[in-house]
C-alpha cells in the first residue's frame, strides 16, 4: 500500500469513464432536445458507446465490488436502451401509417365484434321501436329527460317537424358542434374502456344507446315524419353509430380476450388485444369529430331530406370501402 | 451526503436486452405514482381554470360562440390527450412522472408503441372518472344501494394496482406496459481511490482482511460515505476488535475505516477474479 493504485477494479473505471461519459452526453441531448442537435460523430458513436457500456456494466457485475459504479452504469444502460430501443419514427411518417395501414386494419380485423355490437344496438332499437310503437309511455322509460327535450309522445306533430329542421340558431354552431364532439369521444371511450370488465358493460351500453335511437324514430314515425327522422338521424348517424358501434367493438373484443385468453397467458392476450383495440379507438375519435362536424353544421345548414340522405348514405359508403374494401397487399406494394 | 440506497429485491425486474445484458430495472413505487398523477392532475385543472379565466375575459367580449368552442375542444384534448402526448415522447413521461424520476416502459422486449400508450391512458376514463362518477350520483333508497354497488364494482379497477404483484393499471395491462423508475444515478466516486491518495499507512495481515464478505463491504461504504461520527467511531471500533487491531489508534478513524475498506475490497476483488464471491462474514468457501 505504498500510495499507488493497485485496485484492479480502479483501473478498470479509469479506462472506461470517458466512453460513459460521452454517452451520457449524448443522452443529455436525447433526452431534452431530440435527434438533430446530435453533431454526426455522437449519431455514430451512439451505437458503440451503448455496447461497450453494456459490457463495461457485464464486467463490472463479475468483478468489481464498487458500488458506485455499477448502480450508475445500471442507470446509463437502462437510459441508453429507452432512448436506442423506445424511440419512434417520426411523427408524420407514424400518422401515414395509421391512416394507410393501422386503422382500416384494425377495423378489418375486428370485423366479427363489430357485427356483434352492430346487431347489439339494432336489436335494442327494433325491441325499443316495437315497445314505444305499442305503448307511448315506454318511452319515458328508455329516454332521458333531457335528452328528449320537447320531443315526446305527446308533442304535436308541427313542432316534431320544427325540431328536425331548426334546433339550435345558427349563431352557436360551432359551439354545438365541439360540444357534441367532446361528448360523444367520452361516450366513445367510456365504451371502450368497459370493454375491460369482460365485455358486458359494453353491450349494455351498445343496447342502452340503441333504446334511445329506436324510441326516438317510434314517435317520429307515429306522427308520419318516419321519413324526415330518417334524414335528420343519418346524415351525421352514419357516421357517429357507426363509430360508437366500433368503440363497443373495441371494448368486446378486449373483455374476450381478457376473458378468454386461450393458450397464451391473460397478461400477453390483453396486452395483444389491446393494440389492435387501440388503433381502432383512435380511429373512432376521427370518425366522431367529423360527425360532430356534420351533426352540428351539416345537419343545421342542409334541410332537404334528399341530400341529407345522400351525405349519410354517401358517408357510410365511404366508411365502409375505407375500412373493409380490397387493398393492396403489402407484397405488392414493394 | 447521500448513500447508496440498497433497494429491495421484492422491486427489481429482469430486463434482457437484445445484447443479452439484463438490465436489472426496478418497479416505480405506489406512492410515487400517486403523487405523479396528482401533480398531473394538478397541472391538467391548473390549466383548465386558466383557460377559462382567459375565455371568460377575453373571448366572449369579441367572440363568444369562437371563444367557447375552442375552450370546450382544448379542455377535451387537455383532458384525455395530456398523458398520452407526453408519454409518446422520447422521456415516455409526462411532467408529474418526470418530477417523481419513473417512466412509462414495455413490458415484453418490444418498444414502446403509440399503441400501447393510447391503450394504458384510454382506460384511465374507467379507473378514475368511473368511480369518481358514482361518488357524486345523489339518489335516495334504490338509487343510492346501486350507487354505492357501483362504486364497490368500479373500486376493483382504481385500486388493481395493489392486488398484482407489478403494480399494473388496469391501462398497463391492456397496453402491455408499465411504469419504472428512471433515476440519473452519477458516477460517484471511487473510495478506493480516495484511500490509496492519502496514503495512510495501515497494514492489515491476510486473516485480518478475511474477516468480513461483500455484504460488509457494502455495509462500511455506506457508513464512510454518510459520514456520521458516532457511527464512524462505532463501526471502527468494532472492526478493531474482530479483527483484533492492536496497532492503536493511529490516525483517524475514518481513516482506519478507508484503508481497511481498500484492502477488503482488493482481497475480495482478487477472489471474485478467481470465482469466488463471499456474500458475507458467514459464507466459508
Amino acid at each position: 500500500m505504498s500510495g499507488q493504485i493497485t485496485l484492479k477494479s480502479h483501473r478498470f473505471r479509469l479506462e472506461r469513464e470517458h466512453d460513459w461519459e460521452a454517452l451520457e452526453a449524448i443522452l443529455k441531448i436525447l433526452e431534452s432536445g431530440g435527434k438533430g442537435a446530435l453533431s454526426d460523430k455522437q449519431i455514430i458513436d451512439f451505437p458503440r458507446l451503448y455496447r461497450s457500456t453494456l459490457s463495461s456494466l457485464s464486467v463490472a457485475r463479475a468483478t468489481s465490488l464498487d458500488q458506485g459504479v455499477i448502480l450508475y452504469l445500471e442507470s446509463l444502460s437502462a437510459r441508453a436502451y429507452f432512448a436506442l430501443y423506445g424511440s419512434q419514427s417520426g411523427l408524420l411518417k407514424r400518422l401515414a401509417n395509421f391512416f394507410q395501414k393501422d386503422w382500416p386494419q384494425a377495423a378489418k380485423a375486428l370485423w366479427k365484434e363489430t357485427i356483434v355490437a352492430a346487431l347489439l344496438t339494432l336489436l335494442a332499437a327494433i325491441i325499443a321501436f316495437i315497445l314505444v310503437s305499442t305503448n307511448a309511455d315506454w318511452f319515458y322509460t328508455f329516454m332521458p329527460a333531457d335528452l328528449a327535450g320537447n320531443r315526446t309522445p305527446v308533442a304535436s306533430t308541427e313542432s316534431l317537424r320544427e325540431t328536425l329542421y331548426h334546433d339550435g340558431d345558427a349563431d352557436g354552431l360551432g359551439t354545438f358542434a365541439s360540444f357534441l364532439f367532446s361528448h360523444n369521444s367520452r361516450v366513445a371511450i367510456f365504451c371502450f374502456a368497459l370493454g375491460f370488465a369482460f365485455c358486458i358493460p359494453s353491450a349494455i351500453l351498445l343496447m342502452y344507446n340503441g333504446f334511445v335511437l329506436g324510441s326516438f324514430v317510434a314517435i317520429f314515425t307515429q306522427k308520419q315524419l318516419g321519413f324526415e327522422v330518417g334524414g335528420w338521424l343519418i346524415i351525421h348517424g352514419a357516421t357517429e353509430i357507426f363509430a360508437i358501434i366500433l368503440a363497443g367493438a373495441a371494448g368486446i373484443h378486449i373483455g374476450k380476450a381478457v376473458a378468454f385468453p386461450g393458450q397464451r397467458s391473460r397478461l400477453d392476450a390483453a396486452a395483444t388485444a389491446g393494440a389492435t383495440a387501440s388503433r381502432l379507438m383512435a380511429g373512432v375519435i376521427i370518425m366522431l369529430f367529423i360527425a360532430s362536424l356534420l351533426e352540428g353544421f351539416g345537419r343545421q345548414l342542409i334541410t332537404v331530406d334528399e341530400v341529407r340522405y345522400l351525405i349519410g348514405i354517401g358517408s357510410l359508403i365511404i366508411w365502409c370501402l375505407y375500412f373493409y374494401g380490397p387493398r393492396r397487399t403489402a407484397s405488392s406494394i414493394s | 451526503m447521500s448513500t447508496i440506497a440498497n433497494s429491495s429485491d421484492f422491486d427489481r425486474r429482469q430486463l434482457i436486452t437484445p445484447e443479452g445484458v439484463n438490465l436489472e430495472i426496478r418497479l416505480a413505487s405506489l406512492g410515487s405514482r400517486i403523487a405523479a398523477y396528482a401533480i398531473d392532475q394538478i397541472i391538467i385543472n391548473g390549466t383548465l381554470v386558466a383557460l377559462f379565466f382567459i375565455v371568460v375575459l377575453g373571448g366572449i367580449a369579441t367572440a363568444a360562440s369562437i371563444a367557447t368552442s375552442i375552450f370546450i375542444l382544448l379542455s377535451f384534448f387537455l383532458r384525455n390527450f395530456y398523458f398520452m402526448f407526453f408519454e409518446m415522447g422520447t422521456k415516455a413521461a409526462t411532467p408529474g412522472k418526470r418530477i417523481c424520476k419513473v417512466r412509462v416502459a414495455s413490458r415484453g422486449k418490444a418498444r414502446l408503441t403509440a399503441d400501447a400508450v393510447f391503450a394504458r391512458n384510454a382506460l384511465r376514463e374507467i379507473e378514475f372518472n368511473l368511480p369518481l362518477s358514482f361518488l357524486f350520483v345523489q339518489g335516495e333508497a334504490v338509487d343510492a344501494w346501486i350507487a354505492v354497488l357501483g362504486l364497490i364494482w368500479s373500486g376493483i379497477f382504481l385500486f388493481f394496482p395493489l392486488f398484482n404483484k407489478d403494480r399494473l393499471r388496469a391501462g398497463d395491462l391492456i397496453g402491455g406496459t408499465w411504469v419504472v423508475r428512471a433515476p440519473k444515478a452519477e458516477l460517484i466516486t471511487d473510495l478506493a481511490a480516495h484511500s490509496a491518495k492519502t496514503g495512510a499507512p495501515y497494514l492489515f495481515s491476510q486473516e485480518q482482511i478475511d474477516a468480513y464478505g461483500v455484504y460488509e463491504l457494502h455495509t462500511l461504504e455506506n457508513v464512510i460515505r454518510v459520514n456520521d461520527p458516532e457511527t464512524v467511531e462505532d463501526v471502527a471500533q468494532r472492526i478493531r476488535n474482530k479483527i483484533r487491531w492492536s496497532e492503536g489508534a493511529s490516525g483517524s478513524d475514518l481513516d482506519f475505516l478507508q484503508a481497511y475498506y481498500a484492502a477488503l475490497r482488493e482481497r475480495l476483488e482478487t477472489r471474485l477474479l478467481f470465482g469466488v464471491r463471499r456474500k458475507d462474514k458467514f459464507d466459508d468457501q
